[in-house]
């Protein structure tokens, strides 16, 4: 359903959003190198890393796949997770930007409701993250790792939802970061543990041979499932757990970030003491 | 009404009940004693029937009637009937038969008796022994011309392929190809024949008429060690266009082009890939996958592997059965 407040019309709400993302849109053209990088570091990944694991005699047979794949195909819904994870994160720097630099202030006292707000500028940020992993895409399949071509078509609307997940993560972490300086520590304490502990390089079973526990941290990260869900959308399969569990956990997020950012209750309240 | 409803049981029972009404592949399984048919139509294996010891090599007779197996370890062909899956009776095959080639004329069975280096000639018919011929240490790979003149056995130690005149059942050339040669081809013009080795890591092209090497192909997977490359069976399509040969342990299916002998792709199946079988109109390739257990199934105007079916545990030899 539309959004719909009394003195404000659809159309402001549109004009709001498109406002919103216009300006996403513009910081991101301006950052070439933010692109550059969201592109080389899943290519590293995916041409030094792959290659290094000796992947060639094939993984096991596990589902979504019929049979066996090589570790490049394994890991490229992994890689797009990563993009949009990176992307989440930078957006929600962004955000401890605008709050630094005065401009959210002028945001926030917008006419428009808070969550528009947020939800907007998470629609901005997922936008942008999808754009980054349609040209990851093209780079793999210039490396000869390419998939079925609805495939590509059928993760679109996976990409939203796991965009806006990982999104709203970075939103309700961005609520209680003070300082740019903080990021270091969300690219330590979340960034890392949540990559390296899911599904994105290694799959459950191979998990389970290490560790029972390190097994179960995979399937309870979030993460994990956003990069099932991706991954059975590009073999044009659907995950419908994982689908679940990625739009709770986004439900989740975005409901601690617009406590985190109320300025009656949240972190705000705390700031500004 | 309750006429209509006679009949659909009818209908029901009819196409539900027998084993098979569909293509199938027929898969031994070199330790489970066993044979598995997968329907082509479903890809799921429909019939697993116990056979003799060890079974390497099947195929069926030219009227699909009967199949044979190579029950290794009980130094026996089993002929078996394909719709029931009854054991019929055993054929003399000498000892420790690997792989065997049946003869155009649908009667004479060349064997490989890896054992004892002889190739022993069985008629199918009279059930009798006609000839057993010294070939070079370990005798594996069989083939025989279209034309039914010429058959032809490759020993594993010899590094030989020994050209059997169909005729005279003796021997008439020997040439040499790298190490371990594992299975030999005719092409379907019958102008060629390819011999894979499988230390040696290539194909040995010949010139049939003068029985000498015309080319040699090589294979090169990328990010496996060339040691893990095997060259084991290949089959070639009818249309003389590809030869799609398995690489053993490097767990990949090599497309090679029949006319250029240029390798075109590399497609990935299951572990230690021996052997495979053509659907009936060539556009499946099912290849057994020894160490994982599996058939792997190919799309061959794709050239993409399309799915991979459990059967048995080490799977060696496939058959293809058109529908009864």
């Amino acid at each position: 359903m539309t959004p719909q407040r009394a003195g404000i019309s659809f159309r402001e709400f549109a004009i709001c959003m498109m406002a919103i993302v216009n300006r996403e849109a513009l910081r991101f053209v301006g950052q070439r190198s933010r692109f550059l990088s969201s592109l080389v570091r899943p290519m590293v990944w995916l041409i030094v890393f792959a290659a290094g694991f000796r992947a060639a005699l094939g993984l096991s047979i596990q589902e979504p796949y019929d049979t066996y794949i090589t570790y490049e195909t394994y890991i490229v819904p992994g890689l797009i997770g990563m993009v949009q994870l990176f992307n989440g994160m930078q957006s929600s720097l962004g955000l401890v930007y605008d709050r630094e630099m005065g401009s959210m202030r002028l945001l926030l006292t917008s006419p428009m409701p808070r969550w528009w707000l947020l939800f907007s500028k998470l629609l901005a940020g997922t936008a942008i993250s999808i754009v980054q992993v349609y040209a990851f895409l093209a780079l793999a399949a210039l490396f000869d790792i390419r998939f079925s071509p609805l495939g590509y078509l059928a993760i679109l609307p996976v990409l939203v939802l796991s965009g806006l997940m990982l999104g709203a993560l970075g939103l309700m972490l961005s609520s209680t970061i003070d300082q740019l300086e903080n990021f270091a520590g969300i690219m330590n304490f979340v960034i890392f543990p949540m990559f390296f502990l899911s599904t994105a390089l290694y799959p459950l079973w191979k998990m389970a041979e290490a560790s029972p526990i390190l097994r179960d941290i995979c399937a309870l990260n979030p993460f994990s499932h956003a990069v099932e869900a991706i991954r059975f959308a590009l073999h044009l399969d659907i995950n419908w757990a994982s689908l679940g569990w990625t739009g709770m956990a986004f439900a989740v997020f975005f409901a601690i970030s617009l406590i985190g950012y109320d300025p009656a209750k949240g972190s705000m309240v705390r700031k500004a003491r | 009404m309750l006429g209509n409803i006679t009949k659909t049981v009818q209908l029901a029972a009819v196409l539900f009940a027998g084993p098979a009404f569909a293509d199938e592949i027929w898969v031994s399984n070199e330790k489970d004693d066993t044979v598995s048919v997968i329907d082509i139509e479903t890809m799921t294996v429909s019939r697993t029937i116990e056979v003799g010891e060890r079974p390497r090599g099947i195929t069926f007779s030219k009227d699909h009637k009967v199949v044979y197996v190579c029950a290794s370890d009980s130094d026996a062909v089993q002929v078996i009937d394909p719709q029931t899956g009854e054991i019929l009776h055993d054929l003399p095959s000498g000892e420790d038969p690997e792989q065997f080639v049946l003869h155009p004329d649908n009667r004479r069975l060349y064997i490989a008796n890896e054992d004892d280096a002889i190739t022993t000639v069985v008629d199918t018919q009279t059930r009798r022994v006609i000839e057993q011929i010294d070939v070079g240490v370990e005798p594996e790979g069989m083939a025989v011309s279209p034309d039914g003149k010429i058959a032809i056995t490759t020993s594993e130690t010899t590094n030989m392929a020994h050209w059997i005149d169909t005729q005279t059942e003796k021997l008439f050339a020997n040439t040499l190809v790298d190490q371990r040669p594992r299975h030999a081809e005719f092409t379907h013009d019958g102008s060629e024949l390819w011999v894979s080795a499988e230390i040696g890591g290539t194909i040995t092209v010949f010139d049939v008429a003068t029985q000498s090497e015309k080319t040699k192909i090589g294979f090169e997977v990328k990010g496996v060690h060339p040691d893990r490359v095997q060259p084991v069976g290949f089959e070639m399509t009818k249309d003389g266009r590809y030869v799609f040969v398995a690489l053993g342990p490097s767990n990949h299916i090599a497309v090679v082009d029949q006319k250029t002998y240029e390798v075109i792709d590399y497609l990935l199946v299951g572990r230690r890939v021996w052997h495979m079988a053509f659907n009936g109109d060539e556009s499946l390739l099912f290849t057994t996958n020894g160490v994982s257990g599996d058939v792997t199934v190919i799309d061959v105007a794709k050239m993409e592997p399309v799915k991979t079916i459990k059967v048995g545990r080490f799977p060696w030899g496939a058959a293809f059965r058109p529908t009864p």
